[in-house]
């Protein structure tokens, strides 16, 4: 544990107790930072569901109140059908997110597969471009791709967000060809052997091993669907077809409108509560995958 | 070059059987990104570059006007030059302060404690809540008169601190904001210093260096690569912030304009005023400027960054 060898020309209680003694000071400093910012980390989320509890005479009082008596459990389904949430959590799920992951996750996975485990001329170039495209901003390209979908009659509709995913993501590639990289030629030099075609090895060899990467990718991609604020704003103005992040702004709205409705704060911080529920629940499932899983990958090599 | 390690060339004229094979199998599996980088990228690019020439509604075909939209940017539009301003100053300030803080918290976090993986999902955490819930909360705390810091501060008879309403105090807020949820940085720095050989700490241990020296002189430079990377990241996304301002303190940036970013004032013009040539001409200025930023960044690594793990068998 000790890092520093006593040196021989001290006398060895006295270095060692030293040493004890700014090994436990290095140990409280340590910690006390580490709680001091989880603290900061978590207290902004402890105080939305507290908030949540309220009603306005508690919201306004000074000093203030950390725990809410009475506690309003009933602001969760009030807040829930001020607009249909229902509603906005279908659309964020089935026409926007699931859709969205499924493009980004196989279209990423194929073409990833065409940068790593084939050798051909011009490659690597091509992949500069991939990774170069990140430097490109979304402002620049907004504008026209919002004037081709107009043209097509698909504002109002998720398929400007959904149709693109189809054709890989600059991440997604990126992270995948990483992975495809480092598993052992010889695995499909086997199936090659056997017969199999590349669309084969791909689909049969290397999309199982690579079930971690995947799901990483999938992740990542889905909660960015569920968290995007402005693909929807510019592309959906029809209040039934809006996904979450867009339905909490219409509460946000009516937070500055004149004759701010009752309760207003504890509806809005309850609905926060609740759409951060499925961010908190993926993640605390996925904690390894994301966390473990991503950062420990060159540790055993 | 390196003649030894450059792939045997084949004779240009014929190629084998097996390098065709690997050709067209290549093509065919990145041909969706090939098409995806046309449509959705390239023929865009193309596209506003061009309309950056008009004067363009929507509703009307376009009308060409030369350059000016730029002349207008640069010549009579106040506004330009206040979000060039905000943004430049929110970059400079955000990239170098959220590199820093998730470089020492994923050292913090890469020291031997309990819990380790809890605190990891701690500092992740605050990176991946939805950007509406993001402002909502922290709109709520900040508040001048009802905010839990505010209230606190004048229960305690202290002076309130007016975050979101005091011209100069808006972009350092903003700043703090970023500052906060910076788990995809921290992400980075925990593999990158996972990554440093084990055998380098041993070593510069046995040469009598210090945990502090270690720092220094190990650590910090193995880890040139992930700061450069999360540098290029943190000004590339800088220069575009646009949903937490744009939420936190609306669409005009608050008294005097303070927080308004370049994207707001982009998607402004586009959106609300529908002048999409002026916006294009916004969109490739901001899009020449990132590219030298990150040109100049990369040109600039020659001198810091240390890629000793290439040649370090």
């Amino acid at each position: 544990m000790l890092a520093n060898p006593p040196s021989p020309a001290a006398s060895p209680t006295k270095t060692s107790r030293r040493v004890h003694a700014s090994a436990v000071l290095a140990g409280v400093l340590k910690y006390g930072l580490l709680l001091l910012l989880a603290f900061s980390f978590v207290l902004p989320f402890i105080w939305m569901v507290v908030s949540a509890l309220k009603d306005d005479p508690q919201t306004y009082t000074i000093p203030p109140v950390w725990i809410p008596n009475p506690a309003f459990w009933s602001n969760f389904p009030t807040a829930w059908t001020q607009y249909d949430f229902t509603r906005f959590t279908f659309n964020s799920v089935f026409l926007y997110g699931i859709p969205v992951t499924i493009g980004v996750t196989l279209s990423s996975a194929f073409i990833a597969y065409g940068f790593s485990r084939l050798q051909w001329p011009g490659r690597d170039i091509l992949f500069g471009l991939v990774l170069a495209t990140l430097m490109i901003p979304y402002a620049v390209t907004m504008v026209p791709l919002f004037i081709i979908w107009k043209n097509l009659g698909l504002i109002n509709s998720y398929a400007p967000l959904v149709i693109p995913a189809f054709f890989g993501s600059a991440f997604g590639i990126f992270l995948l060809r990483q992975f495809y990289l480092t598993i052992p030629q010889e695995l499909t030099d086997a199936a090659r052997i056997d017969g199999a075609n590349e669309l084969g090895i791909w689909w049969k060899v290397i999309l199982p091993l690579a079930k971690p990467a995947l799901t990483v990718v999938a992740l990542f991609t889905f909660i960015g669907t569920w968290n995007d604020y402005l693909a929807p704003l510019i592309y959906i103005n029809k209040t039934e077809l809006y996904p979450v992040a867009l339905g909490v702004n219409l509460l946000r709205i009516a937070v500055g409108a004149t004759g701010t409705p009752a309760n207003i704060y504890p509806y809005l911080m309850a609905v926060s509560t609740i759409v951060t529920i499925p961010v908190l629940i993926l993640f605390y499932f996925a904690q390894r995958t994301f966390i473990e899983g991503v950062t420990t990958t060159g540790l055993k090599g | 070059m390196d003649a030894t390690i450059a792939p045997p060339r084949a004779k240009t004229r014929r190629m084998s059987n097996a390098a065709r094979r690997s050709l067209v199998w290549g093509l065919i599996f990145v041909s969706p990104w090939i098409i995806g980088f046309v449509g959705f990228t390239v023929y865009p690019l193309i596209s506003s570059l061009l309309i950056s020439f008009t004067r363009y509604d929507l509703l009307r075909p376009p009308v060409q006007i030369g350059l000016a939209n730029y002349v207008e940017l640069f010549t009579d539009d106040p506004n330009f030059w206040k979000v060039v301003s905000n943004t430049f100053f929110y970059v400079v300030l955000s990239a170098p302060l959220g590199v820093i803080s998730a470089f020492l918290m994923a050292a913090l976090l890469n020291t031997k404690i309990v819990m380790r993986s809890t605190f990891r999902g701690i500092f992740f955490f605050p990176a991946i809540v939805p950007a509406v819930v993001t402002a909502t909360i922290w709109q709520f705390l900040l508040n001048s008169q009802y905010g839990a810091i505010n209230a606190t501060l004048q229960a305690m008879g202290m002076p309130i601190i007016p975050f979101l309403s005091n011209p100069d105090l808006i972009k350092p807020t903003l700043i703090l904001i970023y500052v906060w949820a910076q788990g995809s940085a921290i992400l980075v720095f925990l593999a990158a210093l996972q990554d440093v050989p084990r055998q380098l700490y041993e070593a510069a241990e046995i040469d009598g260096a210090n945990s502090w020296q270690r720092f220094w002189k190990v650590t910090l430079p193995m880890c040139t690569p992930a700061i450069l990377y999360n540098m290029v990241t943190s000004f590339i996304v800088g220069f575009q912030v646009f949903t937490l301002p744009y939420l936190l303190v609306g669409a005009n940036g608050g008294p005097e304009r303070a927080g308004q970013m370049y994207a707001a004032l982009l998607y402004d013009n586009a959106f609300r005023f529908l002048r999409m040539g002026k916006a294009s001409a916004l969109a490739w200025v901001l899009f020449v400027v990132i590219v030298f930023f990150t040109i100049v960044l990369f040109k600039s690594s020659a001198r810091w960054v240390y890629y000793g793990g290439d040649d370090a068998r």
